[in-house]
């Protein structure tokens, strides 16, 4: 049962890690526009970088 | 520049050190426009490429979700600008009120909900791991050793992603009422406490798995219930924000623009022509043409000289106007329209949703029956309170209405984000339940089941130089009837004839010279022609005169929807307020067999009104001021988002394309969404009927608590999701 000192904290690291880039994508808008993000997946226009966020999801 | 850019920016011009100031900061203009028929790719990528080429627009970027386009450009790019370029790549736009819209109190509600939601459903996974070894037989301190985990991430989530529930059940108990949030706290406030006490005594029934799942589905159903509002909200209030109300007022002859509400009886006021009455008055001077078809659903525009009498919201056509203002502020007839509807709205009982009645028959019965088990068991025990408890907590996790909190939401967001595709938005959150007991359909005509445009149609029997020297009037003038005249003419190919001196008269037409002969195009009796029975305009042409006479356009998708909705079985009424021949022609062209001509606002209201004395549900579709007190009256109402403020507000739903198709499917969609609400009750009725008497005898555990939870949650979003 030793091993669980090692897993326990590392599913807790994990499940921590996981709820951060939660966060992040929340912060950056990224549910904003969950329709448009699948139809501009079709097109080839920013396939080198990603658009500019629009300007009314700039954080402040 | 700095004179171009003085007129762009009014306010600039009158103080200089504001617009140095600006400059140095590099002004930007926010655009933020909705485009309603925006839905694929290509639409997205054809409006983002095309604004990049455009000058002075910095960049922009269409939501598709909310079908909303912002626009970052530099000072001086007006909205209009960008609604023209739109128009010309074939995308209809209107224009939101940026200052309310960016990032409003709704959206950080959204967010913060959303927020909530990913925490708690981090926390049900983590907890879920270790509550899956204890469910395979954990024991002793390796048990107690995970219930502490569980604990120590189970009471900073419930601490946080449970607030919105705690606030609503306080606020609701200190007003003395009772409702869904109360019960919900009460259940995990009690199971939390609960799991904690049995964790610091190493028992076996800790439920903090139950408890962060209850949140989770739970704030699920509200995320989803507030993203269907959301939308909703957002698209009404920027349409709400479209009318200006400004007027001038003459002061011995200098002009100054006032707010309408200071406006009092006996001022002067000018109207140029395109713009809308804002009082009631008398024309003192000027003469033009009026369109009263927002008002009382006259196709024909009116003659306007010295003393005629105007009502506020009519627009002027040709020339301007001054008027002596007679009633203004509360005596104006907007305001004793405005009346009116707030009669009608105060008379319309207020309707119960499915959910409301659930709610209020399934609240109290919570807690009643885990207190009835809590005493029941203390009797059966001989007073064992810790066995008591257990039973009573399980009791309130197995009847906690999750599935009930997801089986409206589910339903109304799957059904309004369809109808929303098709162009149809949902303003009242009651509305699509309303819908569905719908059995007679109400239309007005001008701008509703016809989009109030005149087209010409008798141009190919007018000889070639009539026509010609037709369109060369007709360009002189932006009269409705000619501009449409001009159009149709250029569509044919038709050149115009050399017309010299071509001088419009306000009210009366337009006339020139031509081979040495005065022409003219105007009003019959001016024009020297005999007056036909339909909208017409008349030319005057060497002695001879021509009628062309005109005929409203239908609006895409009538003939469709009055067919659709006679195959639904519901009966159809058309009423309004035009002149007999064109209801009736109109009646007839779609197949129409109710109809009445010139109504009057308060006989369109009583129609509807006697309609639902007589057991029907009406659904009411209008655009003009005329049709307001009966959008209010009838049981449910649309207005396409061609209509006046007044008619969307008063109305339940908004259609924002120029089809009118989208109604018949509302129709059929809100019938089918009832079902499934009602479905979805069975089923978590269902539920609570096999598995509360379990809980009641004590033999449920943390395991099949879990597992009930979760299964009548996700069936019940499955069975919303089937709404085709």
């Amino acid at each position: 049962m030793e091993v669980l000192t090692i897993l326990i904290p590392v599913s807790l690291i994990l499940g921590l890690l996981g709820l951060g880039a939660f966060i992040w994508t929340l912060r950056k808008g990224m549910y904003d526009d969950p329709d448009g993000d699948s139809q501009r997946i079709l097109t080839d226009q920013y396939d080198d970088k990603p658009k500019p966020v629009a300007p009314e999801n700039k954080q402040t | 520049m700095s004179t171009l850019r003085a007129s762009a920016c009014p306010a600039c011009a009158a103080a200089p050190a504001a617009e140095d100031l600006a400059r140095a900061e590099l002004p930007k203009a926010r655009v933020l426009l909705s485009v309603p028929e925006v839905h694929c790719a290509a639409c997205i990528s054809t409006i983002e490429r095309d604004l990049a080429r455009m000058p002075g627009i910095n960049s922009s970027r269409l939501n598709l979700t909310l079908k909303r386009l912002s626009v970052d450009a530099e000072a001086g790019i007006r909205p209009e600008d960008v609604i023209a370029r739109l128009d010309a790549l074939g995308y209809e736009a209107h224009e939101l009120d940026a200052g309310t819209l960016s990032m409003t109190e709704t959206e950080r509600q959204g967010r913060e909900l959303l927020m909530r939601l990913g925490v708690a459903g981090f926390a049900m996974m983590n907890i879920m791991l270790l509550s899956v070894a204890v469910w395979s037989g954990a024991e002793g301190p390796t048990r107690d050793l995970f219930h502490l985990i569980s604990a120590v991430i189970a009471i900073p989530t419930v601490a946080f992603a449970g607030q919105p529930f705690f606030r609503n059940a306080w606020k609701a108990l200190r007003a003395g009422r009772m409702d869904m949030d109360a019960p919900i706290s009460f259940a995990i406030l009690l199971t939390l406490g609960l799991s904690i006490f049995e964790t610091l005594q190493s028992g076996a029934h800790a439920y903090f798995d139950s408890v962060v799942m209850l949140i989770f589905f739970l704030l699920a159903g509200r995320y989803l219930d507030f993203r269907a509002r959301a939308v909703a909200r957002s698209a009404a209030q920027e349409l709400a924000a479209l009318e200006v109300p400004r007027a001038i007022r003459l002061v011995d002859g200098v002009e100054s623009i006032v707010g309408v509400a200071e406006l009092v009886v006996g001022d002067l006021v000018l109207v140029r022509p395109g713009g809308r009455m804002p009082v009631d008055g008398v024309v003192v001077s000027g003469q033009s043409e009026l369109d009263r078809a927002l008002l009382t659903g006259e196709t024909l525009p009116v003659f306007a000289g010295e003393g005629t009498i105007v009502s506020a919201g009519e627009v002027n056509l040709t020339g301007p106007l001054t008027v002596r203002v007679t009633a203004a502020g509360k005596d104006s007839s907007l305001h004793r329209m405005a009346d009116l509807v707030a009669n009608a709205e105060s008379a319309r009982t207020k309707y119960t949703t499915l959910a409301e009645r659930a709610a209020r028959a399934y609240a109290p019965s919570i807690p009643i029956l885990a207190l009835g088990a809590f005493f029941v068991w203390i009797y059966l025990t001989g007073g064992d309170i810790r066995v008591a408890i257990n039973v009573a907590v399980t009791t309130l996790i197995i009847t906690c209405p999750c599935a009930l909190g997801l089986a409206v939401p589910a339903v109304v967001t799957a059904a309004s984000g369809k109808l929303f595709r098709k162009g149809l938005l949902i303003k009242d959150g009651t509305a699509l339940e309303r819908l569905a007991d719908v059995d007679t359909v109400v239309f007005d005509k001008t701008g509703t089941l016809t989009m109030g445009t005149p087209v010409p149609t008798n141009l190919d029997t007018a000889p070639d130089n009539a026509r010609r020297v037709t369109l060369a009037l007709a360009e002189a003038s932006s009269h409705p009837l000619a501009a449409s005249l001009a159009k149709a003419l250029r569509d044919l190919g038709v050149r115009p004839a050399p017309v010299s001196d071509l001088a419009e008269v306000p009210g009366y037409g337009v006339e020139g010279q031509w081979h040495g002969t005065r022409v003219r195009l105007g009003r019959p009796a001016w024009v020297g022609a005999e007056a036909v029975e339909t909208t017409a305009a008349y030319l005057s042409l060497d002695g001879i005169t021509h009628a062309f006479t005109f005929t409203d356009q239908l609006r895409p998708g009538a003939e469709e929807v009055v067919r659709a909705l006679h195959q639904q079985g519901k009966k159809v009424w058309l009423i309004s307020g035009d002149v007999r021949g064109a209801v009736q022609a109109l009646a007839q062209r779609l197949d129409i067999e109710h109809w009445q001509a010139e109504a009057l606002p308060q006989e369109k209201a009583a129609k509807v009104a006697a309609l639902q004395e007589t057991g029907a549900k009406v659904l009411m579709v209008g655009d003009g001021l005329n049709d307001t007190v009966a959008l209010s009256a009838a049981h449910v109402s649309i207005s396409p988002a061609s209509a006046l403020d007044a008619a969307r507000a008063a109305s339940d739903m908004v259609m924002l394309g120029r089809d009118i198709g989208p109604i018949a499917d509302a129709l059929s969609m809100s019938v089918q969404a009832k079902r499934r609400i009602r479905e979805n009750f069975w089923q978590s009725g269902i539920y609570n009927a096999i598995f509360v008497p379990i809980a009641l005898v004590g033999v449920a555990t943390p395991l099949i608590a879990a597992a009930i939870m979760s299964v009548s949650s996700i069936s019940v979003t499955l069975n919303a999701l089937r709404l085709k």
